[in-house]
C-alpha cells in the first residue's frame, strides 16, 4: 500500500524577509552571509548585489537621519467594503505577522538634514496593494508636503498593484492619489518615486509614474501588466530582462537605476538641486 | 439576434411570435391576430420577469453582448456631425480608441472612446478593445485640444482593460495611463464620462475620471475582471458567476457606493435592442450634465473635481 506523500506548497522565495537568523542564503548567488553584515549593507549581498526585499520600516530607516519622526495617517484602519470573501481574516493574519494596520507608513523625516514627507510600502502586507487605506495615507501625505512646503519621497514595493479586495474603492485610489500628486505639483514641491522590486499594475499606472524624478533598485519589476498575464495574452517567451529596471531605463520609462547603498546619497544630492530655485 | 444562456425561455417564445407572424402575412385570419396579440403580450411579460432580476453575472454577460453598441454606433447617433482625429504624433494611431470633435446641439464638443469592434477583421484592427499607450497619447491630445477650444469632453468607455503586450510595456502603458488620468483631472473644460460596456480598469479609468460619470444600466466597472478574480481567490477562472457576485461591479452597485452619478436606463431586454433609443437616453444625459456643469466656474469645477475624487475610498478611523 502506497500513501500519496503530501504536497508541500512551493517555497516562496521571493516574498520572504530576511530571516531574524543568524545566517541569512542570498537567493541570487546562494552564498551564505551572516545576517550582521546584511545590516551593515541596507539588505544587498556584498558578494553579488542581490536586493532583499526589505519592510517599509526598514527602508525609513535607511534614508532618514532618525527614522520616521512624526507619523502620518497611523489612526487610518482597513474596512471591508465589498463584504469580500476572507478579507477581513487575511487583514487579521498579516496585522499579525508584520504588526501593520494596512500595506503602508507615512510620515516625516529627514535626508542629510533636509526635511521632507516619505511614503513606504511594505511588500509583506497582502503584496503591498493599494486599497483606501494606503490611498488616504497617501493622500494626507502629499497634501502635508505641499501645505509644508517640503518635498515629497515615495519609496515602493507593491506587486499586485490595485487591492482586488475592496474592489471599485480600490481602482478609485489611482485617481484619488493622482489628486495627491496634482496638490504637490500646484505646490511646486519636489517629487521623487523610488521603485522597489516589484512596482506593478494600478500603482505604476498611477501616481508612481508621476514622479519628477523616478528610481528604481537593481533588478526591480517594473511594470503595467504582469509578465504572466502578458505571456498568456501574446502566447510567446517574454525577451530576457523584461520589465526589469534596467530595460524600463533603457525604454525611457525611468530616470535611473540605483544601489540601494547609494539611495539617500543620490535623493540628497538631488534634492538639494531641487530646492534650490533662484526665485 | 442573439441570444444569451439566461435568455432561452424567451427565445423560443419570440422564435414562435416570429412564426405566427409570417403565418399572417397571407393570412389575415382573426383567431391568428388574436393569437399573435396574446403572443406579443406573454413575450414582454416574460422579458420583463427575466430582466427584473438579473444576476450581476448576467449583467456581465449583457455588458459584453456581441451586438452591444459601441462608440462609434452611439457618437453616430448623438451628434448632428463628426469629424474623427488620429494620432498620437508620437509613435502612431492606435484604433481601439476614436477620437475627434462632434456637434451635439449645435454645441462642439471633443469625444474619446474606446472602440471594441464587430466582427473578427475590426475585432482585429481595434483590438478588442484594449488601448495602446498611442491610444491614452491620442486621448490627451484631444484632452489638450478641448480645453484650449473650450469644448466639453464626453469620453465613452467599454474595454475589458489596457492591453497586457510587450510593445505597450516598451512604450510606458503605465506612463500613459497615469497622464491621462492625470490630464483628464486637471483638464480646465467640464467632463462627461459614460460606461457603455466594460468598465475595465486602469485601462477604463485612463479617460474616465471626469466631472460626472455614468453607466448604461447593464454595463459594469471593476477592478479586475470576474475570471481574473476567480483565478486568484478561488484558483478556478470557471468561478466567475461567483467572483462577479463579491466584485460588486453593476451600475447598481456603484451607484450604491457613491462611486457613479447616474444610471442610464437601457431599452427592455438591453442596448442592443434598441440602438437609437440607447443613444437617445445617452445624449439626454449628456446635455444635462453639461447644462449643469457649464455654469460653474473653471476654478468651482476643478475645485469640485479634486473633492468628488479625494473622497474616494472607506476606512476606519481608530479612536485614539
Ligand atoms: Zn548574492
Amino acid at each position: 500500500m502506497f500513501f500519496k506523500p503530501k504536497k508541500t506548497p512551493p517555497k516562496r522565495e521571493k516574498g520572504l524577509k530576511v530571516p531574524d537568523d543568524f545566517w541569512v542564503k542570498c537567493p541570487s548567488c546562494q552564498s551564505i552571509l551572516p545576517n550582521i553584515d546584511l545590516e551593515k549593507t541596507a539588505k544587498v549581498c556584498p558578494k553579488c548585489s542581490y536586493h532583499f526585499r526589505i519592510s517599509a520600516y526598514e527602508y525609513a530607516n535607511i534614508l532618514f537621519d532618525n527614522g520616521i519622526e512624526r507619523e502620518i495617517g497611523k489612526e487610518i484602519l482597513p474596512d471591508d467594503p465589498l463584504d469580500f470573501p476572507g478579507y477581513k481574516q487575511k487583514l487579521e493574519k498579516y496585522k499579525k505577522i508584520y504588526g501593520l494596520n494596512d500595506s503602508s507608513i507615512a510620515g516625516i523625516g529627514h535626508i542629510d538634514g533636509i526635511k521632507v514627507t516619505g511614503f513606504f510600502t511594505d511588500f509583506g502586507f497582502l503584496g503591498g496593494s493599494m486599497g483606501s487605506v494606503f490611498g488616504e495615507k497617501f493622500y494626507r501625505a502629499a497634501t502635508h508636503s505641499a501645505k509644508s512646503r517640503i518635498p515629497f519621497i515615495a519609496v515602493l514595493f507593491s506587486g499586485g498593484g490595485a487591492r482586488m479586495h475592496e474592489g471599485i474603492f480600490s481602482l478609485m485610489q489611482m485617481a484619488k492619489t493622482t489628486v495627491g500628486v496634482l496638490e504637490l505639483e500646484k505646490a511646486k514641491v519636489p517629487y521623487i518615486t523610488v521603485l522597489g522590486d516589484p512596482t506593478m499594475g494600478g500603482v505604476m499606472a498611477s501616481f508612481a509614474a508621476l514622479g519628477d524624478v523616478i528610481i528604481a533598485e537593481p533588478g526591480a519589476l517594473i511594470g503595467f501588466a504582469g509578465p504572466r498575464v502578458i505571456q498568456q495574452t501574446i502566447r510567446q517567451e517574454l525577451p530576457k530582462g523584461f520589465q526589469r529596471s534596467e530595460f524600463q531605463l533603457e525604454h525611457g520609462q525611468i530616470d535611473m537605476v540605483v544601489d540601494r547603498r547609494e539611495m539617500k546619497k543620490t535623493l540628497s544630492r538631488l534634492l538639494k538641486i531641487m530646492t534650490s530655485s533662484y526665485l | 439576434m442573439r441570444y444569451l444562456d439566461f435568455e432561452q425561455p424567451l427565445a423560443n417564445l419570440e422564435m414562435e411570435l416570429d412564426k405566427l407572424k409570417k403565418q399572417a402575412e397571407n393570412n389575415k385570419d382573426e383567431l391568428l391576430i388574436r393569437q399573435i396579440k396574446e403572443l406579443e403580450n406573454k413575450v414582454n411579460q416574460m422579458r420583463k420577469r427575466v430582466f427584473s432580476n438579473l444576476t450581476r453575472w448576467q449583467k456581465v454577460q449583457l455588458a459584453r453582448h456581441p451586438d452591444r453598441p459601441y462608440p462609434l454606433d452611439i457618437i453616430q447617433r448623438i451628434c448632428e456631425d463628426f469629424v474623427e482625429l488620429h494620432g498620437d504624433r508620437l509613435f502612431g494611431d492606435d484604433k481601439a480608441i476614436v477620437a475627434g470633435l462632434g456637434k451635439i446641439e449645435n454645441h462642439g464638443v471633443v469625444i474619446v472612446g474606446i472602440q471594441k469592434g464587430r466582427e473578427t477583421e475590426e475585432k482585429i484592427l481595434r483590438n478588442f478593445g484594449m488601448a495602446h499607450p498611442e491610444g491614452y497619447r491620442k486621448a490627451m491630445r484631444m484632452f489638450s485640444l478641448a480645453e484650449k477650444l473650450k469644448l466639453p469632453i464626453l469620453t465613452l468607455v467599454d474595454t475589458p482593460g489596457a492591453y497586457p503586450g510587450i510593445g505597450a510595456e516598451e512604450r510606458g502603458q503605465f506612463s500613459a495611463i497615469a497622464y491621462s488620468i492625470k490630464r483628464m483631472l486637471e483638464v480646465k473644460v467640464p467632463t462627461i464620462a459614460i460606461i457603455t460596456g466594460e468598465g475595465g480598469s486602469g485601462g477604463a479609468l485612463a479617460i474616465a475620471t471626469a466631472d460626472r460619470v455614468y453607466m448604461l444600466e447593464y454595463a459594469i466597472y471593476s477592478v479586475i475582471s470576474p475570471e481574473g478574480a476567480a483565478s486568484i481567490l478561488f484558483r478556478d477562472a470557471s468561478k466567475n458567476k461567483e467572483a462577479a457576485e463579491s466584485l460588486k461591479l453593476t451600475a447598481d452597485d456603484l451607484l450604491r457606493f457613491g462611486i457613479i452619478d447616474g444610471i442610464i436606463k437601457e431599452p427592455l431586454g438591453g442596448a442592443h435592442r434598441d440602438y437609437d433609443e440607447t443613444a437617445r437616453r445617452i445624449k439626454k444625459a449628456f446635455i444635462r450634465a453639461f447644462r449643469e456643469l457649464r455654469r460653474k466656474t473653471i476654478r468651482g469645477l476643478i475645485s469640485s473635481r479634486y473633492k468628488k475624487y479625494r473622497k474616494m475610498g472607506k476606512f476606519i478611523i481608530a479612536e485614539s
